[in-house]
């Protein structure tokens, strides 16, 4: 029994009254399908906006009451209502740079050594732990942190640099040893971001056409000059684009700096003294914010720090497309 | 040939052929000698990467694996001094509040991606493409703070339903992305030949390069609910955590991430040694569901696959 | 010439007239006008990108598939013009079937699984029972030479065939349909040449059952196997002849050039 007696080709039976037929989705069913999934795609920018709106309208009272000089004033006082987010502001900067300026040529020298010098046996097994300090959560470098990376600081690190390098009363290593300090939360944060770095940098440096490399050994160039002067140039744009995607990441990290910044609103050029970041100060003060002015502007804290991440994350997309489109 | 000659137009200080001219063998032996040092910094450098890792890993293990123990996964928190407390609770609630964030996260992470892989290049797929990057980069306390603002703060009750919204609002740009790239993999024969018997275009869709792609999203899939597992700055403001066991959405609930946080910075050795072991679990389960996630790719491209 | 001359006598399977397709503003085939008897090998051939195989998306509504093409003209099948208003696409598809160059069986599903795929799409009317689709996969791959190969292993994977028995259980899934006519889109072109021979035979067989359209780039492949013969040169039909005719004896000086190899 063959299906040749399947009716042969009829019009519905509403054919008469049907509308011209549309030769693409015409089936109900496609209809259905093409709304849910641009539904479902249309979530993504109303969820922005919506962030947006909700993070900036709690915000908002204390943006009103303090202007935009609200990120540029020092003192926070909870009793008299006055905020000032100064400090935070300096304290995600410095504590970003400081991590940037830690992981950076350890990343790119991990990803230098996989890409270039690795011997094969041993190139996987690494990539793969470097990969996974990304994979730990941010409460579990915190734990780490406060427990153990912080006493080994103020136990050795800082009388190290402060006694045996007499460098106490250099300005950078100033001040007590307590322990939780802006460099603490660097050294925590250049962990966090070095996997991030480090695989972006080792992405691009694939990236580079093997006649780069042979045309700078073909020169007389040793392997290094081959790496410095031959590789990196071409692979630059896209290893700042990794810097800069990780300096989004640790501009918005909260929990483990949050347990090893020692949490206080000061301005220091000291990196042992405690600070406070954006992201820290919100986590810490939030179940003990007693007014609603407290509220905002800690809400208010939480815009300026949308703002920023937004902006430097679309730097380092940018970058790193504009590595991609150069290198197609 | 000069150094000129470089395909990136960058110029060494002398050119190779020059240095090579001028003071022959002592400035060559000083350049192999520089350049050894420097491959060996990045020997260097990979040690040093790796050093936290297994510093970490190992004292997770020192300090928290005898703590964890059967009252550690049965019983919920004790006060300080009391050896017989545990995070029951907290594992359960970050089962549920996971639950929760999957339950929006994954339909709307698949449909978009559906969505992003079969529009291609049209003006609303690149839009959102590119907004779904900067969901990706917002800090999880700005998610936080949107849920709060959203669910917590008009109904003046924090709540594991919260926190499970600020957490989807982190899977979907991650189960975008990978369901995106997995369908677009699919090649387009398939599609043609699905067409080509008859199926209509969302059955073909659906039945055959979404059942085509499944493996790569459901390892895309365990990623994002690795990723958000371990999360705790979003949860502080909406599930705000719970000392007993409660399973209701619309109460606060606890977080096995926050519990760690709360007892971590507490004064108390005890909880210091729970919030160990409550680390080595937490890293634990992290680690299973992004090994299986890999597992499940793996196995596809068995014997006898393509 | 005048394709007239050549016309079978009996009702053609598909009748084509004034058809244009175009991708875009781009017009890829350009009013080609004939007409396929029933139960014969009918083949295609041309040059690359002579628009041989846009032509044969034509036949079953699959050119429109792709974003921004469309096409003018008619192509009658069963009496009616499968692009008139009220003709679903879908419908057309399941009597008019295709095999495509690169054999593409569903990963996912077992080799059973492939070839009934087309009847678990058809209306609930016309879709056989679980055991009435046991008959019509043993049909299917019989057909296409398949059977004895894979009747002890039916639920296991398709991707773990070989290529060639890959393209013969997409031929046979597509004939599950019975469909009356089966268009085959260069369907040796990736296989090995004993493969090859194998999926010509069966093909040359099937004619009497179902009747084929062939494009093939391989002179000699269309030689071998087809009863007809139309030659395309940039989007247009130059000849269209009984097969014999169009090597021995072609009217057309292009046509000529081409199957002498002076091009092509």
């Amino acid at each position: 029994m063959t299906y040749g007696s399947v009716s042969p080709i009829t019009p519905p039976p509403s054919a008469a009254v049907q509308p011209r037929v549309r030769i693409e989705g015409s089936s109900t069913g496609d209809r259905v399908y093409r709304a849910v999934t641009t539904g479902m795609a249309l979530v993504v920018p109303v969820l922005l906006v919506l962030i947006a709106w909700v993070v900036f309208k709690a915000g908002w009272p204390a943006l009103r009451a303090f202007g935009l000089g609200f990120f540029t004033d020092s003192g926070w006082d909870a009793v008299n209502g006055h905020f000032g987010a100064a400090p935070a502001v300096f304290g995600t900067i410095v504590s970003s740079l400081v991590a940037l300026i830690i992981a950076t040529p350890l990343a790119v020298g991990v990803a230098i050594f996989l890409s270039e010098f690795a011997p094969r046996w041993i190139r996987q097994p690494i990539a793969f732990f470097v990969d996974l300090l990304a994979a730990i959560p941010s409460v579990v470098y915190g734990l780490w942190g406060i427990l153990v990376l912080v006493p080994a600081i103020r136990a050795h690190f800082m009388p190290f640099v402060k006694d045996t390098l007499h460098l106490g009363d250099f300005p950078l290593f100033s001040g007590p040893a307590y322990g939780p300090s802006m460099f603490a939360a660097g050294v925590i944060l250049a962990i966090m971001i070095l996997p991030y770095i480090s695989a972006v940098t080792r992405e691009v440096l694939m990236a580079v056409p093997r006649s780069q490399r042979e045309a700078a050994l073909a020169l007389g160039a040793t392997r290094w000059e081959m790496i410095w002067d031959a590789v990196l140039p071409y692979a630059r744009s896209g290893i700042i684009g990794g810097i800069i995607l990780g300096l989004g990441r640790a501009l918005g990290e909260t929990m483990a700096v949050t347990m090893v910044i020692g949490n206080r609103h000061e301005i220091s050029a000291s990196l042992f003294q405690p600070g406070y970041t954006m992201a820290s100060l919100i986590a810490n003060e939030f179940s003990e914010a007693t007014s609603d002015l407290h509220m905002a502007s800690l809400m208010a804290v939480g815009a300026g720090l949308f703002v920023i991440t937004v902006i430097v994350n679309a730097i380092a997309r940018w970058l790193v497309w504009r590595t991609a489109r150069a290198g197609a | 040939m000069t150094a000129a000659a470089l395909p990136t137009g960058r110029r060494p200080a002398r050119s190779y052929r020059d240095m090579l001219a001028a003071g022959t063998a002592r400035t060559l032996r000083r350049r192999h000698f520089t350049s050894r040092v420097m491959i060996a910094l990045t020997y260097a450098a990979a040690a040093v990467a790796i050093l936290p890792l297994i510093l970490i890993v190992w004292h997770l293990m020192r300090e928290g694996a005898s703590s964890v123990n059967w009252d550690f996964f049965t019983r919920i928190p004790a006060a300080p001094g009391d050896a017989h407390g545990g995070m029951a609770n907290a594992i359960v609630g970050t089962g549920i509040i996971v639950l929760l964030a999957s339950a929006i996260g994954l339909p709307v992470g698949i449909g978009a991606g559906l969505y992003l892989a079969e529009q291609r290049n049209g003006k609303l797929a690149t839009v959102v493409r590119f907004l779904s990057d900067v969901l990706n980069g917002l800090p999880s306390i700005v998610l936080g703070i949107f849920a709060w603002g959203l669910l917590v703060k008009p109904f003046k009750h924090f709540s594991a339903l919260a926190g499970g919204i600020a957490l989807a609002g982190m899977m979907i740009p991650l189960v975008t992305r990978t369901t995106e790239e997995m369908i677009r993999l699919v090649p387009v024969s398939m599609r043609e030949a699905a067409l080509a018997l008859g199926y209509t275009r969302w059955r073909t869709s659906l039945a055959v390069v979404l059942r085509t792609a499944l493996p790569g999203i459901v390892t895309g899939a365990l990623v994002a609910v690795a990723r958000i597992a371990g999360e705790t700055a979003p949860l502080i403001f909406t599930a705000f955590g719970n000392q007993f066991w409660s399973l209701s959405p619309t109460q606060p609930i606890a977080a096995l991430p926050m519990q760690i946080y709360n007892y971590a910075i507490s004064p108390y050795d005890d909880w210091h040694a729970q919030a160990w072991a409550g680390a080595l679990v937490l890293l634990g389960l992290v680690l299973v569901i992004s090994l299986a996630a890999r597992f499940a790719t793996r196995s596809r491209f068995g014997p006898g696959g393509d | 010439m005048d394709p007239a001359a050549t016309e079978p006598a009996q009702v053609p399977a598909i009748g084509v007239d004034a058809l244009d397709a175009y991708f875009g503003a781009s017009r890829v085939v350009r009013d080609v006008r004939f007409a396929v008897p029933t139960g014969e090998v009918t083949a295609i051939i041309g040059p690359s990108g002579c628009g041989k195989s846009t032509l044969l998306r034509c036949l079953n509504r699959m050119h429109e598939t792709v974003a921004g093409a469309r096409v003018e003209g008619e192509v009658r099948f069963d009496g009616r013009d499968i692009y008139e208003h009220g003709v679903s696409a879908i419908s057309v598809r399941r009597h008019i079937g295709m095999v495509f160059q690169r054999p593409t069986p569903f990963p996912t599903m077992s080799i059973r699984g492939n070839v009934a795929a087309g009847l678990k799409v058809l209306p609930r009317g016309e879709r056989p029972s679980r055991r009435d689709t046991d008959g019509v996969v043993e049909q299917a791959l019989r057909r296409a030479a398949l059977w004895d190969e894979v009747k002890d292993r039916l639920h296991t994977s398709a991707v773990a065939l070989s290529g060639g028995q890959q393209q013969r259980l997409c031929i046979a899934r597509a004939l599950a349909t019975s469909p009356r006519v089966l268009l085959l889109d260069e369907p040796t072109a990736s296989l090995d040449p004993i493969s090859t021979q194998r999926v010509e035979e069966l093909v040359y067989e099937l004619r009497s059952q179902v009747t084929i359209i062939i494009v093939t780039h391989n002179m000699q492949q269309a030689a071998r196997m087809s009863d007809r013969t139309a030659f395309m040169l940039a989007g247009e039909l130059i000849e269209y002849a009984p097969t014999n005719s169009m090597f021995t004896t072609p009217k057309d000086s292009r046509t000529e050039a081409y199957v002498t190899g002076r091009f092509g």
